[in-house]
Order: C-alpha cells, then sequence, then structure tokens
C-alpha cells in the first residue's frame, strides 16, 4: 500500500514537472501572441469579445483537461 | 507579464499558484472560491471591477474541469443542475439590482460587509455543528452495529428531519430527480434553492456555492458527493452568463483567467480526487474554515480601509 502511494506521488511529481514546461511554453507562445488582438477586439467589439472570451475559456479548460489524461495516462501507464 | 486589456503587470507564476489553490477548493468542496480569488486579485493590483468580472470567467474554466471530472465519477445530476440554472440567473439578476440600489443610496459598501460576514460565520457554525453531530450519530450507529455492511461514503445527515419534511411539500409541479435518488420533489423547492444561490451570487459576487452546496445536501436531500459535482456543472451555466455581462460592462480580462486557469487545472483534479477518500460529513467538515476566511478577508478590508 505504502509502496503503491510513494509511485503515485511520484508519477503526479513528473506529470506536475512536464506540465510546468508545457504551461510555461504556452504563456510565452500563446498567450503573448493572442494579448493585442485580443486587448483590440475588447475595444472594438464588446459583445463578440465577451463570447469569445467563454469560448476561449471552456477551450482551454477541455484543452487542458485532455493534456492531464495524456500525461497520467502515459506516466502511470509506464510506471504499473 | 503585461495584460494589455486591464492594463496590469502581475506574475503569471502568481496568477498560477493562485488559480492552483483555488482548483483544489473547486474540486473537493465544488465551490468558486471567489471569496479568495477576487482578494487575490485585488491584492496583485487588479480593480475589484476588474477582480470580480475575471475571477468569473476563470470559475467557468474551473467548473468545466472539475465537472467533467465528477461527470465520469457519476456525481452530476444533470435535470437538477439545468433546472437550478434557471433559478440561478433570476437570483443573480435580483442581486445585482439591489447593489446597483445601494450604490445609489451611496451605503454599498457597508452593506454587503455586514451581510457577507454575517453570511460566512453562520454557514460555518451551522455547518460546524450539523456535521460533528452526523459524524457523532454515525459513530453510535457503528457501535451499535447498525452500520454493519454500509459502505464508508454512505452519507447521512443530522438535518434529515428538515429535509424529508421539504421533501414532503406537494405542490405541483413534482419532479423525479433518479439520479439523486429522489422520487419526487417540488419543482418550486429546487427553483427557490437556485434563486436564493443566485441572489448572494449577485449580491456577494462569485459562485455563491458557498450557500448553493449545504443548501442543496440539507435543503434538497441531495447526496453530498452529487451536490458538489451537480453545484459545479450549475455553475458553469451561472458563471457564463456572469460573464458575458461583465465582459460586456469592460471587466474581464480573459487573458488573465486564462493564466490562472493553467494552475487550477492541476489544481481540481487533486480536489477531484480527495472527495473519494472521505464521507459526506467529513468533507461537509472540512468546508467549515472556507466561510471564515472570507469572513476574516471581509473584517480585514473593514478596518484596514479597502474597497470592497
Amino acid at each position: 500500500m505504502k509502496k503503491k502511494t510513494i509511485r503515485t506521488v511520484r508519477a503526479f511529481a513528473i506529470e506536475l514537472v512536464i506540465y510546468a514546461f508545457l504551461v510555461v511554453a504556452y504563456f510565452f507562445l500563446v498567450l503573448h501572441l493572442l494579448g493585442q488582438w485580443l486587448y483590440q477586439l475588447e475595444v472594438q467589439h464588446r459583445y463578440v469579445y465577451a463570447a469569445l472570451a467563454i469560448l476561449l475559456i471552456m477551450g482551454q479548460a477541455v484543452l487542458l483537461e485532455s493534456v492531464i489524461t495524456f500525461l497520467i495516462r502515459l506516466i502511470r501507464g509506464r510506471s504499473e | 507579464m503585461f495584460f494589455p486589456i486591464s492594463g496590469a503587470d502581475i506574475s503569471p507564476i502568481y496568477l498560477a499558484t493562485v488559480g492552483f489553490l483555488i482548483g483544489i477548493l473547486g474540486g473537493f468542496f465544488g465551490v468558486g472560491g471567489s471569496f479568495i480569488a477576487g482578494p487575490a486579485l485585488r491584492l496583485a493590483g487588479l480593480d475589484w471591477n476588474f477582480a470580480v468580472g475575471t475571477d468569473l470567467a476563470h470559475i467557468v474554466g474551473k467548473s468545466v474541469v472539475a465537472a467533467r471530472r465528477h461527470r465520469a465519477l457519476g456525481n452530476v445530476d444533470l435535470r437538477l443542475g439545468s433546472i437550478m440554472a434557471l433559478g440561478t440567473i433570476g437570483g443573480a439578476e435580483v442581486g445585482a439590482q439591489a447593489i446597483q440600489m445601494l450604490k445609489r443610496a451611496g451605503n454599498v459598501n457597508l452593506v454587503v460587509s455586514i451581510v457577507s460576514i454575517v453570511v460566512y460565520v453562520s454557514i460555518a457554525i451551522f455547518m460546524l455543528w450539523e456535521s460533528r453531530k452526523t459524524l457523532r450519530l454515525e459513530k453510535g450507529r457503528a457501535q451499535r452495529g447498525l452500520l454493519k455492511g454500509e459502505k464508508s461514503k454512505k452519507d447521512h445527515s443530522a438535518f434529515g428531519h428538515v429535509t424529508r419534511a421539504i421533501q414532503k411539500v406537494k405542490i405541483w409541479p413534482m419532479v423525479a430527480l433518479p439520479t439523486s435518488g429522489i422520487a419526487a420533489i417540488s419543482l418550486w423547492m429546487i427553483l427557490l434553492v437556485a434563486f436564493v444561490g443566485g441572489l448572494f451570487s449577485g449580491f456577494l459576487g462569485g459562485g455563491a456555492g458557498y450557500i448553493r452546496m449545504p443548501s442543496m445536501v440539507y435543503v434538497l436531500g441531495i447526496p453530498t458527493h452529487l451536490a458538489v459535482g451537480t453545484d459545479l456543472f450549475e455553475i458553469i451555466i451561472s458563471a457564463s452568463y456572469g460573464t458575458f455581462s461583465h465582459a460586456v460592462k469592460g471587466n474581464v480580462d480573459i487573458l488573465i483567467a486564462l493564466v490562472m486557469h493553467t494552475g487550477a487545472v492541476i489544481g481540481a483534479q487533486i480536489g477531484v480526487i480527495a472527495t473519494q477518500y472521505f464521507a459526506g460529513p467529513k468533507i461537509r467538515l472540512a468546508f467549515v474554515p472556507l466561510p471564515l476566511i472570507g469572513a476574516a478577508i471581509v473584517i480585514y478590508t473593514m478596518i484596514s480601509g479597502h474597497k470592497l
């Protein structure tokens, strides 16, 4: 039981490190490029921006959850 | 990192860490964590209008992740969540109108502060009393051998007699909630609970899961695990509505919400998994400090002179 817990914690730590790298890359690439465009949209087309904001946050939620699920399968699948 | 929409300069690591902590709370308790997210954004230098609007957008993303997880575990009653969303949106509008009225009267900060302290402390005291009483009852039942063979996650409540009385109210139309194990309950009771939750959401900000989640358990009699999952599903709908409304008014910096959300994804995973290791009364007992933290932050803002 204890061995299993250690394995789970180790797998989670690896997931966290890989996830952190992916997120940092995401910050610099996607958000940096989107920033100015979203700002212009917010100033000029408020309703489009409002709808897009909801779609973006929901899309990111689904995308990141898929990344996490993939990482869990990849790492825990190998360790077990 | 500079965020052009709000004009704020905030560290993305700070935002992701705040998101991570709030993600754990959301996954475990089914609350949006707005009583921590709002002040945390304010602390980072964001104006209150952006803090409230951006937090709502972040809540949408966080709830999508946690609700999907809960759905996979069978913890979401879609029928109940859809009905409640209608009541919540109505209540949120009334709450927002009450804020506008207080704004015009010039005493919004004082009234909202006092109401929030009373509400947060009352919820904490009630949940502490109820969960401890339930745990004591369960201990007694276990000692007498009555719980033999029952699963450890079986949900009991010391408030069960009130729940049963409410379920006996037969005001047409009656609705069956098979996923929640309720044969028939008045539609108006569900809408009333949702409306009150929405009222607090519109009046005090955030998703108001701190009042909706306990109401679902004690008033409607929804098992705690289902209440957590369904509350998250319902928050997706009501917070999306709030986000749209605030974004149109220029109160949402979606880039900040997106960065915060990257941390919340990991936090929510931990929170959801943790619910599998605790029985309902223990989850409710662990919930007790959260409203007290909210009350402490409000008292701090009142003493320090910050605008709420």
